[in-house]
């Protein structure tokens, strides 16, 4: 068939040089539409020879896909290039500062209380909670402390104002979590395994002191705990809080009313350059206070002390999360200064967990 | 407790170095606070021998001095006026540092000539206060260390101070024998025997002693003593003043020193009468109340009914067992004396000493308990030290009462050391260490009677046994031993719902932006009161300043302190929140847990999108909702109460209740009276969560109840009402929503807007979900027409044209 060539040539000129999809279109219709030149073309094939028609209808169709798909590649070109102009023109200055988002802390007294409630957790501890207003009596009396004990004036106790003609003695704020021990004997007995953390309140206010700070207690009392046990507790719990393998105690006597026999708790430590690595160097530094509790303190919660023993401890949360988190200054935990809280605290979502890691 | 190395060895027989025993007492629970060695100072001076003097050239007063020393000759200009040939001298070289001036010695020209280091004065090696003239030694060789010498020569001169910290169950180690006992326990050395020898009277004592029938029950169960008589009461000899002057006592004279002595060396404080000033018999009672005395410390007391006091036919002399009276003190001319050893009830004196606020070695030392058997040896001991210092005769002794029979036995288990500590001791190894300190251990079967000395009132049953045969054994021995899982298998969670809950509030305040501040819990009166706490019921008796003078009724006057000092630092968008108790009484059970935030300034610090705005009380609205969410409430249900504290500002402020008696939160802008109370800049807004108040779901399913969706198209359709400028949006809202409660799933607010006339337009959007075929326009323009004509009728409201 005479002028498929010159067809071919001509539209597909015509597409590659259409600038729009107007353009585009209309060399559409001048060639396969309705009435373009290849259709008209087409409708001519039906009065041709059965021969010729072989010959000419491939051609034809061929002529007609080819177009098609001339057009449709013309057009993505053009859309691609459209799109490619739009995205140019819609160039922003990414380094300007995004939105600002303000971003919550935790303090480090609430980090640090979960990281040490995750460990002994893990250990099956429990924990138990008191008032921070206290009665005597769970404060001192029951803890082997009585009225005139000059370990009493030793607590630096701040008293609750009692009226005038009311001759209760008067309430104390706690000073030490471990009235907390006596309140959870006399409500759930033994044997048990719990950790009391919470506010503790001492008069006394200098550079290293606070008149309210942060304890954790401990207890566990069974049939057959031991101060060995009592030894390996306070490793293990070490190892996990300074999350270092390598962590050594040593157990000096010292003397609380509320335990017998009583120890204080020396962590080995390094000190260079102002900065503490615990596990290493030569240094001992005290870390606690602890014992096996004491028989009139058994007695005092309802526990039998010819059956029941164990241990307890206390240690300062505050002088925890100072040791593990370099935190310098004490009182700077209670300021509330933004600045503070931002560099020390901690992310919203930054939940201590054994599986995931006690910190980041 | 301050003693000397050399005072420790008067009771120690021992070999061991000072780092020995500093270690053993500390281990043995005599905690070293401090250790003074100086010797340590004097390191590295040594001796030298003046060879040859001659005058300075150009100075009259400076010698030249030609020293040899163990770096051969050196030559030395010297102002020393005895400066001169052939005296043995301490030789401070150039590079040592000389203590008593603060200076490191260098090569220097004096006048012209070189000088090669010094020749110390004893003031310069602070040694004493003696700078006439540098030292000269009677002996020593070239090169010798002079911190050797001084040992050998004039051991109180480099004699170790050490300074230990005495828990109160100790007293008996409130005298060197005692701490010297423990150590030889420890096996640091032998304790030497102390006999007293008793002094034979040799005259009837002109001063007798009784005491009151009542006191004899309680308070004082023995008082005795006697008179000395021809002492003289001067300054006491050279080694007895070094001795208290190096633990930080002031020597005053004979007589008192003896009883200081007797104080630190042997925990038995004694009391020295002048005879002279005296008026008849010693009668040891209880104070009437009300008589004043002036004491030692020249201070007068007035006694209250109860105290012990000790008086003469005029009157009170002396506050037992804590101080004596200045009248019948000892003065240098005292001439005869009564000597007072008595042992006083260690609760009767403390608690005289607490309201007298007298802090005296007696009164430290009868609280915590002297050794009432030693009454007697103790007036025999310092009987002979007077008679010994200060010459003179002793008269019989006069008792009255008698010893206590402290005398008590315990039984112990020696298997106990194991079970209860841990550690695995022989049982003639805790025999031993009993028997050392001075109990006595007996018994052949399976258990020990175990005596304890009466200078142990601590040890009252088998635990404090234990502790002593743990505590000499050293506890630095232990080992840890694991202990069993409390049950087996994975853990279970410990957590009650409130402290779950507690964790997610405060997580999720942070998580909202909120920095978490920890305050102290008592706040001053008058900021306490603006948030109506400040009673008496909540004041402290005893607070550390009038800014923590009561405990706090909320959160919120602490953060806005907070704030306001963050704003004079220069921040003034702040969100601080913290979780923690208020305190409605002074009960231990008037407490609740609240989470309190505050938001102050703006929302966002400025930034180039323009998002910067003004805090609202809708963003305390949204924190306290969120939080709420997070600690498992429906929102939704809640009641919007108008009935906010009065610290709020009255027209932006709600409580969320579930029911009108149930308050879960509150929150609104806080009222500019009490911002400007606490000094803080506005806009601040607050919210206080009641953690406590909100109800734990009952289903203990885990199930999620079934999804409820409908594949059908949702419709959106919008409406605006012109209703009153003083209407609650909410009753709007909750009409609409009611309209059909089966087609439409929700309803929102998008659009308010003062009209002119106290008429504002409300715009609503409300979600038609079909549920059983898509809704044909006229079944959708149905449920419209309901919303209008409820909404109408809920609230007179028209729909806009």
């Amino acid at each position: 068939m005479d002028g498929i060539q010159e067809l071919k040539a001509k539209y597909l000129a015509e597409i590659a040089d259409a600038g729009d999809e107007n353009a585009i279109e209309a060399v559409r219709l001048a060639a396969v539409g309705k009435k373009g030149e290849v259709s008209l073309k087409m409708r001519e094939l039906g009065k041709m020879t059965p021969e010729e028609r072989k010959t000419a209808g491939p051609m034809l169709n061929a002529l007609k896909d080819e177009i098609n798909s001339a057009i449709a590649a013309r057009k993505a070109a053009l859309a691609d290039a459209a799109l490619e102009e739009r995205l140019r023109a819609e160039w922003l200055d990414v380094t300007q500062p995004s939105r600002p988002r303000s971003e919550g802390t935790v303090h480090p007294i609430s980090q640090v209380t979960e990281e040490i409630i995750a460990i002994f957790a893990d250990l099956g501890y429990a924990v138990a909670e008191g008032p921070q207003i206290e009665n005597d009596f769970y404060n001192f009396d029951a803890l082997n402390i009585p009225p005139e004990h000059p370990a009493r004036q030793e607590f630096d106790t701040f008293y609750m104002h009692r009226a005038e003609g009311d001759n209760r003695p008067p309430n104390v704020l706690r000073t030490h979590t471990s009235p907390v021990q006596i309140r959870h004997m006399e409500k759930h007995g033994a044997p048990c395994r719990i950790i009391a953390p919470g506010r503790v309140y001492r008069s006394d206010y200098d550079q290293t002191h606070t008149p309210m700070f942060h304890q954790v207690e401990g207890l566990a009392i069974d049939k057959d705990i031991s101060m060995a046990n009592l030894k390996w507790t306070l490793e293990e719990f070490c190892r996990a809080f300074f999350e270092v393998d390598n962590v050594e105690l040593k157990f000096r006597a010292s003397h609380f009313p509320f335990t017998e026999p009583s120890a204080e708790v020396d962590i080995k430590c390094s000190w260079t350059g102002g900065q503490l690595k615990i596990g290493e160097g030569d240094d001992w530094m005290e870390i606690l206070g602890s014992g096996m509790v004491h028989p009139k303190v058994l007695e005092a919660a309802g526990v039998d002390p010819n059956e029941y023993q164990g241990f307890a401890f206390g240690m300062g949360i505050d002088r925890l999360a100072m040791l593990k988190y370099g935190i310098p200054d004490l009182r700077a935990f209670f300021d509330s200064d933004l600045r503070w809280l931002r560099h020390y605290g901690f992310a919203a979502l930054d939940v201590p967990t054994i599986h995931g890691g006690i910190s980041r | 407790m301050k003693f000397t190395l050399s005072w420790l060895k008067e009771h120690l027989d021992t070999d061991a170095t000072l780092d020995e025993i500093t270690y053993a007492l500390t281990d043995l629970g005599l905690e070293v606070e401090g250790v003074e060695n100086p010797a340590e100072k004097l390191a590295g001076f040594t001796l030298g021998k003046v060879t040859h003097a001659e005058k300075h050239p150009d100075a009259d007063r400076l010698r030249v001095c030609t020293v040899e020393t163990d770096d051969g000759p050196q030559q030395i200009i010297c102002g020393a006026p005895n400066a001169r040939e052939g005296i043995t001298v301490v030789v401070c070289k150039p590079g040592q540092y000389v203590p008593g001036i603060d200076t490191t010695i260098k090569v220097g020209k004096i006048r012209g000539v070189e000088s090669f280091g010094m020749m110390a004065s004893e003031r310069e090696l602070e040694l004493s206060d003696e700078h006439d003239g540098i030292i000269e030694l009677p002996s020593g060789e070239v090169g010798e260390s002079f911190a050797d010498w001084l040992a050998a020569n004039k051991p109180d001169k480099t004699d170790p101070v050490i300074d230990i910290a005495i828990t109160p169950n100790r007293p008996d180690a409130l005298g060197v024998r005692g701490v010297a006992r423990d150590l030889a326990a420890r096996g640091l050395g032998t304790l030497k025997p102390a006999l007293v020898e008793p002094v034979k009277g040799g005259f009837e004592s002109p001063v007798k002693v009784s005491i009151d029938a009542d006191v004899l029950d309680k308070g004082c169960p023995v008082f005795m003593g006697r008179t000395i008589k021809g002492v003289k009461n001067g300054p006491s000899p050279q080694w007895l003043q070094d001795r208290l002057r190096a633990i930080g006592l002031r020597p005053i004279s004979a007589l008192v020193d003896i009883t200081n002595f007797m104080t630190y060396d042997r925990n038995r404080p004694l009391h020295v009468f002048d005879v002279a000033k005296v008026n008849g018999d010693l009668r040891v009672h209880f104070a009437e109340g009300g008589e004043t005395l002036t004491a030692l410390d020249d201070k007068e007391y007035t006694l209250d009914a109860g105290m012990m006091a000790i008086s003469d036919d005029t009157g009170v002399e002396s506050i037992a067992g804590i101080m004596g009276g200045l009248a019948t003190g000892c003065t240098e001319d005292t001439t005869e004396v009564f000597l007072e050893s008595a042992y006083w009830d260690p609760i009767t004196i403390a608690m005289a000493g607490r309201k007298l606020k007298i802090n005296s070695d007696a009164r430290y030392r009868f609280e915590r308990g002297v050794d009432p058997a030693f009454t007697p040896e103790g007036l025999e001991m310092a009987t002979r030290m007077i008679l010994d210092l200060c010459g003179g005769e002793a008269s019989d002794v006069v008792v009255a009462g008698a010893v206590p029979d402290t005398g008590r036995s315990y039984t112990l288990d020696p298997a106990r050391v194991i079970s209860l500590v841990g550690m695995d001791i022989p049982r003639e190894e805790q025999v031993r260490i009993l028997t050392d300190l001075g109990f006595s251990a007996t018994g052949t079967g399976d258990t020990l009677e175990v005596w304890v000395p009466s200078w142990r009132p601590d040890v009252r049953g088998e635990a404090d046994l234990v502790e002593e045969i743990a505590r000499v054994a050293s506890l630095t021995k232990l080992q840890g031993v694991p202990m069993p899982r409390a049950s087996v298998g994975v853990a279970k969670p410990v957590l009650t719902p409130m402290q779950k809950r507690q964790g997610m509030a405060r997580r999720t305040i942070a998580a909202l932006g909120y920095n978490e501040c920890v305050t102290y819990s008592f706040i001053d009166r008058k900021s306490a009161a603006l948030f109506g706490g400040g009673s008496d019921d909540v004041m402290l008796g005893n607070p550390i300043s009038s800014e923590m003078s009561h405990m706090r009724p909320t959160l919120l006057p602490s953060l806005l302190l907070a704030a306001s000092k963050n704003q004079s630092r220069g921040f003034n968008d702040l969100a601080l929140f913290e979780i923690g108790h208020g305190f409605e009484g002074g009960e231990p059970e008037e407490q609740k847990l609240l989470a309190c935030g505050i938001r102050t300034g703006a929302t966002a610090p400025r930034n180039a999108f323009g998002t910067r705005r003004d805090v609202d009380v809708f963003d305390a609205k949204a924190d306290a909702e969120a939080a709420l969410a997070a600690i498992g409430v429906s929102v939704g249900n809640l009641m919007v109460m108008r009935n906010a504290p009065e610290w709020f500002h009255p027209g932006r402020s709600a409580v969320l209740s579930l029911g009108p008696k149930n308050p879960l939160a509150v929150f609104g802008e806080l009222h500019p009276k009490v911002l400007a109370e606490m000094d803080v800049k506005g806009p601040a807004v607050a919210f206080t969560l009641f953690l406590e108040n909100a109800p734990f779901p009952k289903a203990k399913s885990k199930t999620r109840p079934a999804l409820d969706i409908s594949d059908y198209q949702a419709v959106e359709r919008d409406f605006a009402f012109v209703v009153d400028g003083d209407l609650e949006v909410d009753k709007l809202l909750k009409a609409a929503k009611g309209a059909d409660k089966k087609l439409i799933e929700s309803v929102s607010l998008f659009d308010v807007f003062v009209l002119d006339d106290d008429k504002k337009s409300v715009a609503i959007s409300v979600r038609i979900q079909p549920r059983s075929g898509t809704l044909t326009d006229k079944e959708i323009e149905a449920v419209a027409a309901q919303v209008i004509a409820k909404v109408e009728k809920a609230t007179g409201a028209t729909l806009r044209g």
